[in-house]
């Protein structure tokens, strides 16, 4: 009796770390099963926002877009984005002279169309129209204001598809790169230049976008 | 220096200019036609407007280059005897006072008459804003562009 029951004693521990190791190999397999569709899930990101697929790191993503906001609030962008018909002019943020319309498509209206003006590339000298190839505002349809909006209203409007310009992740991180966007580094003269560099910009810009394009708390 | 191949009042040029000469020095001092006017140089006060491709461009910060195999039309061009519809008007109405911004008025109107035949005053507003006249001629630029609006319709 007690050679048996030594003997189940000692089985115990065998029969423990079997089980162990049988639960080690299946949470290494869900594991495995979970990286690999992680994987797979993280290139699906840079065609759609899907905060589920997307590396999630609020931190990391709120204190990048605070630097995002910072360029996207400065004249070079938010005169182009203003919360009216009317784009705004200079560093102060003034309503245009002349008052041009933004027309349906943004290009403007019957003899105050943007290209009247507005050259494929700078015009020479202070006080003379800027210029980029497609100059233009958001279109009627599509405001993306960004002017008086919060860092909050502004982050949650720029991943809205529905509010963005249907863009989805690789539209947005590509915009970073367009040329209309890339002129607010090169305004011409006499006009400041955005807070940060282009290329601080855009590494800002995609931290924010790929640690889940967090919004600030307001 | 480039040759640049220009349709002026449907007359084709070919000049031998920079490209990067502005459309309205070339207008002036190439071929003499100086109906349009300098006015500010940096596209504030509308004197230098001629049609490109039939938009109110403001010639004085048009590169030249830009108007290359495109149709441009002056005032000289606007009409052939000098009685399109506004310009009717506008000597009816007695519009010009100094007369220097007339000529980028004109051009003006006509692309907002082409667009909307018979515009409302705050149409009118919209379009002309970007047309500055020192006289404060603009109630008189007002009555004549829906004058020749009417005169517009009746010849049609």
């Amino acid at each position: 009796m007690r050679y048996n029951t030594r003997h189940k004693k000692e089985k115990r521990p065998y029969k423990i770390v079997v089980a162990l190791a049988v639960l080690a190999i299946i949470m290494t397999f869900m594991v495995s099963i979970a990286a690999n569709s992680g994987t797979a899930a993280l290139r699906p990101t840079e065609d759609k926002i899907t905060h589920e697929l997307m590396k999630r790191d609020s931190m990391k993503s709120v204190a990048a877009f605070s630097k995002v906001y910072s360029v996207l609030m400065s004249p070079r962008c938010v005169n182009c984005h203003p919360a009216g018909e009317v784009p705004l002019q200079g560093d102060d943020s003034h309503l245009h002279a002349m008052l041009p319309q933004r027309g349906k498509d943004g290009k403007g209206i019957l003899t105050m169309k943007c290209a009247n003006c507005h050259q494929p590339e700078n015009t020479p000298g202070t006080h003379t129209p800027p210029g980029s190839p497609n100059w233009h505002l958001p279109p009627a349809d599509m405001k993306m204001v960004f002017e008086g909006r919060s860092p909050r209203e502004l982050a949650m409007q720029i991943i809205d598809p529905e509010k963005n310009g249907n863009k989805d992740m690789k539209a947005l991180i590509a915009h970073a790169d367009d040329e209309l966007v890339k002129w607010g580094w090169q305004p011409g003269e006499g006009r400041t230049l955005p807070p940060l560099s282009h290329k601080e910009f855009k590494e800002a810009w995609i931290t924010w976008l790929k640690n889940g394009a967090y919004a600030p708390s307001n | 220096m480039a040759t640049i191949n220009l349709k002026i009042n449907g007359k084709q040029h070919a000049l031998d200019v920079d490209p990067s000469t502005p459309l309205l020095w070339v207008l002036r001092e190439h071929l003499n036609l100086v109906g349009t006017k300098y006015g500010c140089g940096v596209a504030a006060c509308g004197a230098c407007v001629v049609h490109l491709d039939g938009e109110a461009v403001r010639s004085c910060v048009t590169k030249v280059k830009r108007a290359a195999d495109k149709e441009v039309v002056t005032i000289e061009g606007l009409s052939e005897k000098g009685d399109h519809p506004l310009q009717q008007a506008w000597q009816q109405v007695d519009v010009p006072q100094c007369g220097y911004c007339q000529s980028g008025q004109i051009m003006s109107a006509a692309v907002l008459l082409r667009e909307i035949p018979n515009p409302m005053d705050e149409e009118i507003d919209l379009a002309m804003a970007g047309n500055i006249c020192r006289c404060g001629t603009y109630l008189r630029i007002r009555k004549a562009i829906h004058l020749a609006a009417g005169i517009q319709q009746e010849t049609k």
